[in-house]
Parts: C-alpha cells; structure tokens; sequence
C-alpha cells in the first residue's frame, strides 16, 4: 500500500511538475524544421536553414536569448496562440486571412511560387510569361490564368495544408483543379514522384531544394507567382497585442523584432543569408 | 460555443461520412473473405498454410494500424516497379491503400475471431453429428458454420466498430473521410471543441447503428441450444 | 543498413530514444489509464443511477469515438482547455504542458475506457462466496479486501489487461500526429530526410513487433504467477 502511495505521489508531483510559466526574456521562436530551404532538419537531427540563421542575427541585434522550438506546420498558429512559443518564424506568409487571427512584422523575405511537375510530363509546355504578380488585375494577369485554367483543367495538384499555395487553388482563379492536401512539403513531393499528383504548388525554392537533394527529375513550369493571394512576402509572426501583461509583452517583442529586421536589412544581413541559402537574393 | 460553426460543418461532415462507410464497407466485405481463408489456413494440418496464416495473423496485430497503412501509401509507392504494374491502380488512391491496409487489418483480427469460435464448438454437437451418419462437409457447413456465426457475432460486432475507428486514420493519408474533413475545419476556425462534437457525434451514431444491427443479426442466428 | 548506424551519420541512436519513449509513453497511458479505471469501474456497477450513468457515458463516447479525432482534441484544444479550467479556479496565467503529457494523457483516458470494462469484468465474476466466507472469519474491510478481493480481481483481469496494454502501446503510434518523438514520429522524419519510407515504416513495424512479443512474454509470466494455486 505504501508503495501504491509513493507511486502516486510521483507521478501527481511529476504531472505538477509539467506545468511551466514563462514570463521572462527568454523568446521562444516556432519553426517548422520541415521546409528546406527556409527551415529543416540536417541528418543530426539540428535545426538548420535560412530563418534558423537570421533568427539568430536577429536576436543578437534585439538582445533577446531566443530558444527555437519544432512545431508541426498544422498547429502553429494554435500554438502560438496557446502560447507555446512567442513568435513564429516558418516561412509564413503575410496575408489578409492569418492578420484576422495573429500579427505579422514587416517582411523579411518574398516566397514566390511556383508550379512543378515530373520530367515528362504533358504539362511541361505551358505557354506563359516568366514571372506573374498577381496584385493587380491586369489583363495580362487575366489571360495567363485561363492559360493555366485550360492546361491544368480536372489535373490533380499537391500541396501542403493552410498555406497560401492551397488558398490559390480552391479560389477557382485556376479553374477546376483537384487539390490534395499533405501535412508536409515532403509528403506532397513523396506522391509527385510517384506519379499520384500531376503538378504540385509551392514556394519555387522548396521544389528547388527538393530537386537538388533527391535528384528526381522535378522541372518548374508556368510563371513565378507573386502578389495578390499571394502575400505580401514571409514575416514574423506574434500574438495580437492587447492591454494584459502578456499583451504588452507581445506588442514590444513585435516592435523589438521589426527594429532588428530594419538594422539587420541595412547591414546587409538578410541578403547574405538569402544568397547563401536560396542562391539568389530574396531579401524584402 | 460556436454554434454556427457547428450547423456549417454539419453537412460537410454528413458528406464526408459518405466516404467513410464506403471505406468500412468495403475493407469489411473484403477482410472477411480474406479471413474466412486465413482461418481455414490456420484450423488445417498443412504446416505451410498453418504457419503463413500464423504470421500473418502476429503481423498484422502486433503492429500498430498506422504503421501499415503508411508502409502501403508511402512505401509501396516508392517502388518504381510497383507504377507499371497493374496494381498501381489501387495504390496510386489512398482509398485503395487505405481499404488494403483495412482489409487486411481486419482479416487478421477476425481470422482469430473464427478460429476461436470454430476451435471451442462443443464437440458433441460434431459427435451428434458423425453419429448420424453425416458426412464431413455436410458437417461442416449445417452444423460447425451456424455455430461459429452464433458465436463470433459479439465479438466480430466489436471488431467492426474497432474498424470503423480504424477508417479515421486513413486521413493521414489525405482522404477526406469525417476526420479528415474535421481536421481540416479545426484548422481554420480553430475552434477544435465544437467541431469535434459535432465528428464525434456522428462517429457515436455509427456506433450505435453498428451495434443496433449486430443485435438484430445475434436474434436471427439464435439456435436453440 | 548505414541508415542505423549511431551517430551524427546514422539514425540508430535517433530510433533507440524513440523507442524508449514509446514504451514510456505507454507505460505512462497505460498508469492514468488504470487510475481512471479505479475511479470509474466503482461508479459503473453502484446502486445509483446518475453515476453508472457518468461511468456508462465515459466508456461509450471513448470507445466509440476514433482514437484520432480524441488525439486532435487534444491537441488543437488540450491548452485551451486546461486554461479555460484554470480560469474558473482564478488561475488566469500561462499554462503549458508539454506533449509527452498531453499524449500519455490522451491515450491514457482511452486505454482507461478499456481498462474499466476489464475490471468490471472481473468484479462481476468474482465467487460471492468468497465475500462471505471473509465476513464469516470475522475480516475487517480493508483487510480482506487488499488480501482476498485483490488478488482475485488482479488474476481475473490480468489476462484482459494484457489486451489493453497491446492496445495502448499501438495507439501511442497515433501521438506522432502531435510531435511528440516516439517510434512512428522518428520513422516519418527519418523517412523524408532519407527519402526512404518503405524502409524506415517497415523498421517501424519490426520495432513495434519486437515490443508486443516482450510485453507478451511478460504478461504471461506474470499470468502465470497470479495462477498459483488455481
């Protein structure tokens, strides 16, 4: 019986013992670690990636002692909202749809997109223009989306789950396409090169990334998309402020953190970083 | 509580149950052909069929329901050569991989099912039997076959509940079943409690349907013993 | 096989921790699970009707419920949830649980659905003679009962529980939703990094295996000792 009683008071000790709170500055930053080349994981299990690196820069130049925390990319905005980090650095898009629920910093770097598909696939002849930004409706904007409506008509296209590259698909502008939602990034690469999907839709330096490392035949095609849904560029994300302590808080670690990004942009920082992990200078 | 939430996610859900019951259907029907032969594996004196149905069986129950489902979508449609058979029809779906990996799930658990109950016929049923001068197939099938359905039925109506649970892990395999679907809500409203009574429920009201007809079959295949 | 070497190079070491914490994950699920069936098994078979009615109602939704959509309440909600509690009670602060809890805590309420119906079970069979013999012998309550009761619901349950402890050990494969790193979760991001599913999912399930046979081996052991006598 005694036994049964010290084993029951370990484990209620222990199960008190989980709870934490953490009011200090000590900034815990939220990344995905499954989103080369923005953030990933190397063989030792290590964060690693471009937002790895200037979170540490930025840190540096606000002063704070940041720990940065995985969290599956589905519950991030959840999780920080339920306070399991402060902010969120995982190559977030600033949009109209996630300002409704959190707060974004100035950005940092674009993500532009772009459409890919397997070497030799039908789809590997779209006709259209380079680049295309979709922030204005211009007519240019227009035909190239009945080009890609017409080509990628009843076609199944991958992507990863609650991100602007799903938002684009289900909003019609390319027509009927039947979208299929991973979890991961990876997971949508998995079914492209086996043959399940027909295209998929991401950042252009994610299929990038995916080509070099698993030398699968993986080419681009369309335009590079921009603008418009979009985004307006990758930023930080924090807490919506309000007049609780924790609220202030928040609302000076998103003021701390958009004076770093302005210092660490004059000083040249953020486009070295994007060079050296995206091969050419993404910086905002 | 977000009320209105619930009222919009109802019929999405009511939808997506849809492709749930075709995924419980099927895996059932199938699993329960493939575990008739298993068990008929099992309960024969060929030592190769009794050990291939053995392992199978150990195989599929000591190992979690998540793992196989992942080694047929993801690790059988890494196999190149797999893409120019003629199975890439039902691996390239996740609902194909998804009713395999069901299927044979099932199987392996009601195979146990009806071993056990062929194995613990009382055997003066059979001896009443062979005194009567009936032949062994005869045997078998008016007399070994209605008591084993008699006395499986509680326990396959468990198993095809732990099936219809089973179905909701074929959403981490993008199939939009009522998990999935719920998911998918969750993570745009986050607004996790109410959504998920309103999956839940439907899910209970499955449980119940499933239970009210297991009832029903229990009252038909009653023999007066 | 250089995929299982220990290491910075290799995902040996990885795997190994991975599976230490399925098993302690499991054998944390498997202890809340048993604690709650403490609470609810007593109320299942009372004489008043609200509270079979509590216990009856805590069975039905959780082993009627997939085990899946419970993790993701869990985990989209378990915070808020534990917060909202909180703030009943005054607490208006920051709480956080980490997800080894929130998972053992998961699985733990599922496993202890299972693990009421087990004792239930074995208290309903138990001879009511053996009640009376004690009370006859002049016994106190708490002695016959930890004496002669116990050991006779344990050897009752036993075989059963062994069940539920295969059940909870697979369904701790299902917190790899939420993060935590046990065996299912490692093999998924070892498997995207190497880019080799079919290898690291079958390792998986060899792991898994190699736990359910140990476990079995154990709790026939331990059946055996509970035997005794019998």
């Amino acid at each position: 019986m005694k036994k049964l009683k010290n084993i029951f008071i370990s484990l209620s000790l222990l199960f008190f013992l989980s709870f934490e709170t953490a009011y200090s500055d000590n900034i815990k930053i939220g990344t995905e670690g499954a989103y080369p080349p923005w953030n990933a994981k190397d063989s030792a299990g290590n964060l690693v990636g471009f937002e790895i690196d200037l979170a540490k820069e930025l840190c540096k130049i606000a002063k704070y002692e940041c720990t940065i925390v995985e969290q599956d990319w589905d519950g991030m905005i959840p999780a920080l909202v339920m306070r399991k980090f402060d902010v969120i650095m995982a190559g977030m898009s600033i949009t109209e749809e996630r300002l409704k629920a959190i707060n974004f910093s100035q950005g940092y770097a674009d993500e532009v997109a772009s459409f890919a598909v397997m070497k030799g696939s039908s789809l590997e002849n779209i006709e259209t223009p380079e680049t295309l930004s979709l922030s204005k409706k211009s007519a240019i904007v227009k035909k190239t989306l009945k080009t890609l409506s017409e080509a990628l008509d009843g076609k199944t296209i991958g992507v990863q789950t609650g991100t602007i590259f799903q938002n684009f698909l289900e909003s019609g502008d390319v027509g009927n396409v039947k979208v299929k939602v991973y979890k991961t990034q990876d997971e949508v690469n998995l079914d492209l090169a086996s043959g399940r999907i027909d295209a998929s839709l991401a950042a252009a330096v994610a299929h990038a990334d995916y080509a070099e490392k698993s030398k699968k035949p993986v080419t681009l095609i369309g335009p590079i998309l921009s603008g418009g849904i979009f985004g307006n560029g990758v930023g930080i994300g924090t807490r919506k402020a309000n007049n609780s302590e924790i609220g202030k808080r928040d609302a000076k670690i998103l003021k701390d953190f958009n004076n770093a990004i302005n210092k660490a942009r004059q000083k040249g920082v953020i486009s070295k970083l994007a060079i050296k992990h995206f091969g050419f200078d993404a910086s905002m | 509580m977000d009320l209105e939430l619930m009222l919009t996610s109802l019929p999405k859900l009511l939808y997506a149950s849809l492709v749930t019951l075709k995924l419980l259907a099927s895996s059932l029907i199938v699993g329960l052909i493939l575990a008739v032969f298993f068990s008929i594996m099992r309960i024969s004196k060929n030592r190769f069929l009794f050990y291939l149905s053995y392992i199978f069986s150990n195989l599929f129950r000591g190992t979690p329901l998540l793992v196989q489902i992942f080694i047929i979508y993801y690790g059988f449609g890494q196999i190149e050569y797999l893409r120019s058979t003629i199975f890439w029809v039902i691996f390239k779906e996740p609902f194909g991989c998804a009713m395999l990996a069901l299927s044979l799930n099932t199987a392996a658990y009601t195979s146990e099912i009806l071993r056990s109950a062929f194995e613990t016929i009382k055997i003066g049923y059979i001896e009443a039997g062979q005194s009567l001068g009936l032949s062994k197939g005869t045997i078998f099938f008016k007399i070994k076959v209605p008591i084993a359905i008699h006395q499986s039925l509680s326990a396959y109506g468990n198993e095809i509940i732990l099936l219809m649970k089973g179905t909701a892990l074929a959403s981490t395999v993008t199939l939009m079943d009522i998990t999935g679907v719920a998911k998918n809500i969750i993570s745009t409203s986050f607004k996790p409690i109410e959504v998920f009574i309103v999956a839940g429920s439907i899910y209970l009201c499955l449980t119940f349907l499933i239970q009210y007809f297991i009832k029903i079959a229990e009252n038909k295949f009653k023999i007066n013993v | 096989m250089e995929y299982l070497y220990f290491g910075a190079k290799g995902w040996g070491d990885e795997l190994f921790f991975a599976v230490l914490m399925t098993i302690a994950v499991s054998i944390a699920a498997m202890a809340i699970g048993i604690l709650f069936s403490f609470i609810f098994t007593p109320l299942k078979l009372s004489k008043f009707f609200f509270l079979r009615l509590i216990a009856n109602s805590y069975t039905t939704f959780v082993r009627g419920i997939p085990e899946l959509l419970i993790i993701y309440l869990f985990f989209f909600g378990g915070s808020a949830s534990l917060m909202f509690v909180a703030k009943l009670f005054g607490y208006n602060g920051y709480i956080e649980i980490n997800a080894f809890i929130t998972g053992a805590f998961a699985i733990g309420i599922i496993s202890g659905a299972y693990s009421t119906e087990v004792f239930r079970g074995a208290v309903q069979s138990l001879d009511k003679g053996q009640f009376e013999a004690s009370k006859v012998l002049g016994l106190k309550k708490p002695v016959y009962f930890f004496k002669i009761i116990l050991p006779q619901i344990l050897r009752l349950a036993i075989p059963n529980l062994n069940n539920v402890w295969q059940i909870t050990l697979k369904d701790t494969s299902l917190i790899s939703v939420t993060g935590l790193v046990e065996i299912m979760r490692q093999s998924y991001i070892a498997a995207g990094s190497t880019r080799d599913p079919l290898f690291f999912y079958s390792l998986a399930a060899v792991l898994y295996l190699v736990l359910t046979i140990v476990s079995l081996k154990f709790f026939n052991k331990i059946e055996k000792k509970y035997k005794v006598g019998y």
